[in-house]
């Protein structure tokens, strides 16, 4: 495991000293393609790196909690839907995570799910209510293993970073970019402070444009190759704690299924979730582009692992699928292979849900989300009070019957 | 300048022989810990069984053997010591409630009691921490045992009296299987 994450971390900083480095290059040229070369390039350094360090602050005290209400998520109480507080109790116990992660249900029919926070103690889970409505026990369970495998492995606090130096880059090249076309090249003034030099500065403009230009490229393209190599890592790391590779397949099968779009994802929050949120109508997407490896060859991969859960399995199945010999998983962990251990047990099956039963199951989870009350009258009618509910007593439409409120 | 250079080598080696030790010392106690995560949860279940032999009692006119087997593995297994002890009466434990799991299916007023379900789900949650806290131990206990058998780390577990520790196993093979019903 500690190798693992050490891997994972050191794949971190380089990213992060490259972006940085990014950054800083941007903030260089074009500060001296705007003030001359000398001392504009210093002040452009100096408000990169200070933009920079402000955004890296906000992520770091409020990142979670900005994603979190961004994303319209909502933290509940074990009441609302035990069976997921139990799952990711489970799979918290497995990993041994020292602390429970906060849970989080997205009041969204789309079935998706993500992980955030700033460290395995200060973490939080979010499904959507239609993920819940969809997916049996073990399907669950892949799918929370997947999450807190993101967290064991370090990978959130590595998005949310990511994330902002991408959004400091993208908002440098644009504002540069944008007032260089509406100012026309106006640059000329600053040419004629020094004589002679006029030449110079205008490559060192040309390379600013080229590079505002290049930057959010290439910072994407960076973050984009290193992300989804962790999804396909979170995919082994999950069938390591939950022994059952099955379980996650047929969960991203099920999740890969469903039409509905996610409407509070968006660019900054898509990398996060466990299947990319964003559904791209008649638009064949690019192998480079995409934050997250294809499904079907995630599913694939986990098919051909053959109930097998160890590292090996999961990077022999990889090769295979993926017709590579590109390593995702270091050799120190590979080497760890676990044989004797039974697999863990009392899984229950449970039957195949009827499309109605779904409707009601996925009303009902929005409810009890939104802090709604349920009362079972005696008839076997279930009521659903709504929060504020001012009336002490209720009348059962279907019997008639005189019902208490119960206020919460 | 020789002197420097052997001091220099020594001092190497000493910090590499520390960190050896510290990373045993930071296996022993994760072993320790995933330890007390198992006894937790086998509390849990000792916790939930009464509960829910009182919630079936009136259903299940036909199987007070079944539930007494319950209550006996129970009250076994809230006496057992040592690791090795705690497994024998815990797999027993299993067994019983594995049994009864089949048994249920014959009562379908029993599965359709929203506060069997409930207790059902906790029961199945229960077994479930229980196998992913072993299952945790035992891979805790699998590093630090290799750790002290490899070279050169073995050196020092003998130093220091590093000890292996002994795996949990509940001898049930047939635990991830779909029961079979026989008529």
């Amino acid at each position: 495991m500690w190798e693992l994450i050490k891997a994972n971390q050191r794949k971190s900083q380089i990213l992060f000293v490259m972006m940085g480095l990014c950054l800083i290059t941007l903030g260089y040229l074009i500060g001296s393609a705007y003030f001359g070369a000398a001392e504009g390039g210093l002040i452009g350094i100096l408000l990169a790196t200070i933009l920079w360090l402000a955004l890296s602050l906000v992520s770091y005290f409020a990142g979670s909690s900005i994603i979190l209400s961004v994303s319209n998520a909502k933290e509940v109480t074990p009441e609302v839907h035990s069976q997921l507080f139990n799952v990711v109790e489970e799979m918290k116990i497995a990993a041994g995570l020292s602390k429970m992660p906060k849970v989080y249900i997205i009041n969204a029919e789309a079935p998706n799910a993500f992980a955030t926070g700033n460290s395995p103690e200060n973490c939080a889970i979010a499904v959507t209510a239609g993920l819940l409505a969809k997916l049996n026990r073990d399907e669950l369970q892949g799918v929370v293993a997947h999450e807190v495998s993101h967290i064991t492995n370090r990978d959130i606090r590595f998005v949310t970073f990511a994330g902002v130096m991408i959004g400091a880059i993208v908002l440098i090249s644009d504002l540069f970019l944008r007032g260089f076309f509406y100012s026309g090249g106006s640059s000329k003034r600053y040419n004629n402070k020094s004589s002679g030099g006029g030449q110079a500065q205008l490559i060192i403009f040309v390379f600013a444009i080229l590079f505002a230009i290049l930057a959010p490229i290439l910072a994407r393209l960076l973050y984009f190759a290193i992300s989804r190599k962790r999804e396909y890592l979170a995919d082994a790391s999950a069938t390591r704690l939950t022994r059952y590779p099955e379980g996650l397949a047929s969960a991203l099968e099920k999740i890969s299924q469903s039409s509905e779009e996610l409407p509070t994802a968006n660019k900054v929050t898509a990398p996060m979730y466990i299947i990319n949120p964003l559904k791209r109508k008649g638009m064949k997407i690019s192998d480079l582009t995409s934050t997250h490896p294809p499904i079907s060859e995630r599913i694939r991969i986990l098919r051909s692992m053959a109930g097998n859960y160890n590292y090996q399995d999961y990077q022999k199945a990889y090769s295979n699928v993926k017709r590579t010999t590109a390593k995702i998983i270091p050799d120190s962990e590979l080497a760890k292979v676990i044989t004797h251990v039974p697999v863990a047990s009392a899984i229950t099956r449970s039957t195949p849900i009827s499309a109605k039963a779904h409707q009601r199951n996925l009303g009902d989870i929005m409810m009890a989300v939104n802090n709604y009350s349920f009362i079972k009258c005696d008839c076997g009618l279930k009521m659903k009070i709504p929060p504020g509910f001012a009336k002490k007593e209720v009348i059962c439409p279907k019997c008639g019957k005189m019902n208490h409120v119960i206020s919460s | 300048m020789a002197f420097i250079i052997i001091l220099l080598i020594i001092a190497v080696i000493v910090f590499y022989l520390i960190s050896i030790y510290n990373s045993l010392i930071r296996l022993r106690n994760q072993v320790k810990n995933a330890w007390s995560q198992i006894d937790v949860q086998l509390k849990r279940r000792h916790d939930l069984i009464p509960n829910l032999i009182e919630t079936v009692k009136g259903y299940m006119h036909h199987e007070r053997e079944t539930l007494e087997s319950i209550t006996n593995a129970r009250s076994h297994a809230i006496s057992a010591k040592t690791v090795t002890e705690k497994a024998g009466a815990e797999s027993v434990l299993s067994e019983a409630l594995g049994k009864f799991n089949l048994v249920v299916e014959n009562y379908p007023d029993l599965k359709a009691n929203q506060n069997f379900l409930a207790l059902q789900e906790e029961l199945t949650s229960t077994e479930n921490r229980i196998s992913f806290s072993r299952q945790s131990y035992n891979d805790q206990v699998l590093f630090y045992n290799n750790k002290i058998e490899m070279f050169p780390s073995n050196i020092i577990a003998g130093m220091f009296n590093f000890i292996k520790e002994v795996f949990f196993e509940l001898e049930n093979k047939t635990e991830r299987e779909v029961p079979k019903v026989r008529f």
